[in-house]
């Protein structure tokens, strides 16, 4: 008790001092969070996707679709419980610059595999009786203020033309990592446009979503579907949800990789910071401390002392910057939201900062306390007469 | 007629510092007895090894070769862990410039060296305070350092030196830093110390008016000691 109010008392007792790396480790575990915050943002997609979906597209790339017939084969094989499928539209709501990601795909089974999707049952069944309905993620929804029962039009472009939808449905997310920003409309609607206008560019699938009975055996199902197709026209490959949103990911790898290398920068830097000021610190009370000395005090009552006060300004600090970073991750994520539409600061990145900080008060601490653990008494008493 | 067996006995120690290649010697063959009860200043010109003998005696500083022994313990042979809980229990240190912990108000500077007794925190606190008492500073146990004079600062200091009841005060120099006043008190509250609690104290001293206080003054030279006063015998 007295102990640690004397640790209270030496940690503030250069008030500028202690307040400037307060601040500082507040900066920093601020700075950490919301990189780290990005980065889990980043990989949200991958975060969020299911253990018993699968993903099947065209071997060659994502560009080129499937033929429509493949539904009943895929049906037919072992482990398979449930087929959906989509086409990325692409299209674009007045400006290029409003984004969000928009889908035509087929209602019913999608949302099957998709519960965590959420919507009323009144909205839900909107949606499935109405050809023209669309349903659209919250924060998409409050972006541009559609209400349910508005019409909206997006330009296509990898489908020419003007398409007009009628807003059936806002769904929520079930989990906070579930994209908000989506935009599904009648796969239906797509394809009897495309009969009409475009037949050849009609029956045309750019993915299926399989919903299977064991997670466990995904491999072997998903061999299995590109066993089924293997030598014909259009071969696939079948992967995990969460493997195929990685495959997307890892294109921005070096992106990510060099984001969270400057969340460890951010960490050193500090711990440099910190240090000094420990060093600082120490090294005018090393008088005190061989008193301490003196008057028979062990070095783990003096190490203690000074591991104390290392852990009371990076505590501090740290507790201040997380305090920081909910606010901060609020106002980028709303700002960023085109980009990174599921952005929130995770648990794990909170003990991430707790863990740093601990890190930054023993590293910083170490050389000081070692310092003062080994100086000879009357050796040290000379200095301070 | 028995005589009891002092409480500190010297035996040929000798201390030596190296400086690269030079070795100078501070202390040679020193032989010191020092009786339980007594008052003995040791003087001597600047540089002659008397903070030297006197840290060898309270072990903060080890010798090179030779015996210490302060009642029955052979301190020299003791590991570094044993020495401190060792000083803690019978020493009391007195410092030329106080060496009091600024951040604590004087009650807690004297309570510090109570933290390494199994005392509770209830009676550290009066442990404490009467050890202010004693000193006379009942009236200034909230004050911090900087809220005291040199004077109180030192019997601040000298509180904390009585307050764990230790076999023996050292002091370096107590009045170093006083002036002629404030040194006299803190003088003859060491003397008081001295007769009525029956303190053994060695100080170190340049100032022969502080000596002189002594009963016994012995002085070092080139790190040879030599007798000066009439050795008044306890
Ligand atoms: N760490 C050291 N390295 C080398 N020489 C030292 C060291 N410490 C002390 N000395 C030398 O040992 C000698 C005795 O020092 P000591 O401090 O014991 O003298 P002193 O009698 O207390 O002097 P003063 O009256 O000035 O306090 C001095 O010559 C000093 O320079
Ligand atoms: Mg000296």
């Amino acid at each position: 008790m007295f102990l640690a109010k004397l640790l209270f008392k030496n940690a503030f007792r250069h008030k500028l001092r202690t307040a400037l790396t307060v601040l500082g480790v507040a900066v920093a575990v601020l700075a950490f969070g919301l990189l780290r915050t990005v980065v889990s943002a980043w990989y949200s997609g991958v975060e969020a996707s299911s253990a018993s979906r699968l993903v099947t597209r065209n071997a060659i790339s994502l560009v080129f679709m499937l033929p429509a017939s493949y539904r009943e084969k895929i049906r037919q094989i072992e482990g398979v419980k449930t087929v959906s499928w989509g086409n990325w539209f692409g299209g674009i709501y007045i400006d290029e610059k409003n984004f969000f990601p928009n889908f035509a795909v087929d209602p019913k089974t999608y949302l099957e595999l998709y519960p965590e999707y959420l919507l009323s049952l009144e909205e839900k069944t909107a949606f499935l009786h109405d050809r023209k309905g669309c349903m659209v993620g919250r924060l998409t929804a409050r972006k541009y203020g559609w209400k349910q029962g508005d019409t909206v039009t997006l330009k296509g472009t990898i489908f020419p033309g003007n398409w007009e939808f009628v807003v059936d449905g806002i769904y929520r997310g079930r989990d906070r990592g579930t994209d908000e920003s989506q935009f599904f409309f009648h796969w239906e609607y797509l394809n009897e446009s495309m009969k009409k206008t475009a037949p050849e560019r009609a029956e045309q699938i750019g993915f299926f979503i399989l919903g299977i009975k064991n997670p466990d055996r995904a491999a072997e199902v998903a061999a299995a579907v590109d066993r089924s197709f293997k030598n014909s026209i259009s071969e696939t490959i079948t992967e995990t949800e969460k493997a195929f949103q990685m495959g997307f990911v890892s294109m921005t790898e070096a992106i990510v990789i060099a984001v969270q290398l400057v969340s460890f920068v951010v960490i050193i830097i500090i711990m440099a910071v910190v240090a000094n000021t420990m060093a600082m610190s120490v090294r005018e009370r090393t008088g005190e401390y061989v008193v301490f000395k003196t008057l028979g005090f062990g070095s783990y009552h003096l190490a203690g002392l000074i591991f104390g006060e290392s852990f009371v300004i990076c505590l501090t600090g740290c507790a201040v910057g997380i305090l920081g970073t909910f606010p901060a991750a609020k106002a980028f994520g709303d700002a960023m939201s085109t980009f990174l539409p599921v952005f929130f600061v995770s648990p794990r990145t909170v003990y991430l900062d707790v863990l740093a900080s601990v890190a930054v008060a023993t590293i910083a601490a170490l050389i000081p306390a070692f310092r003062v653990m080994h100086i000879g008494i009357a050796q040290g008493l000379r200095k301070v007469v | 007629m028995s005589v009891p067996p002092p409480l500190v006995k010297i035996r040929d120690v000798s201390k030596s510092y190296r400086r690269g290649s030079q070795i100078l010697p501070v202390l040679q063959h020193i032989v010191l007895d020092i009786a339980e009860g007594a008052f003995l200043a040791l003087m001597g010109p600047s540089g002659s090894g008397k903070t030297t003998l006197l840290n060898l005696i309270a072990g903060i500083d080890r010798a090179d070769s030779g015996s210490i022994t302060v009642g029955d313990v052979d301190i020299m042979s003791l590991s570094e862990t044993d020495l401190a809980a060792w000083r803690s229990s019978s020493i009391g240190f007195i410092f030329q410039f106080y060496n009091l912990i600024p951040v604590l108000n004087a009650r807690e500077n004297v309570e510090l060296p109570l933290l390494l007794t199994g005392l509770s925190r209830k009676e550290r606190r009066e442990h404490a305070e009467t050890a202010l008492q004693v000193v006379n500073l009942a009236d200034r146990m909230d004050h911090y350092p900087s809220e005291l004079s040199g004077g109180q600062q030192q019997r601040v200091a000298i509180a904390r030196a009585v307050v764990t009841d230790p076999l023996m005060l050292v002091a370096d120099e107590p009045t170093g830093d006083l002036d002629r006043a404030s040194a006299k008190d803190i003088l003859d509250l060491m003397c008081r110390l001295n007769t009525e609690l029956g303190k053994t104290i060695i100080m170190v001293t340049h100032d022969p008016r502080a000596a002189e206080r002594a009963h016994i003054i012995r002085d070092l030279d080139k790190g040879v000691l030599n007798d000066v006063s009439g050795q008044t015998p306890l």
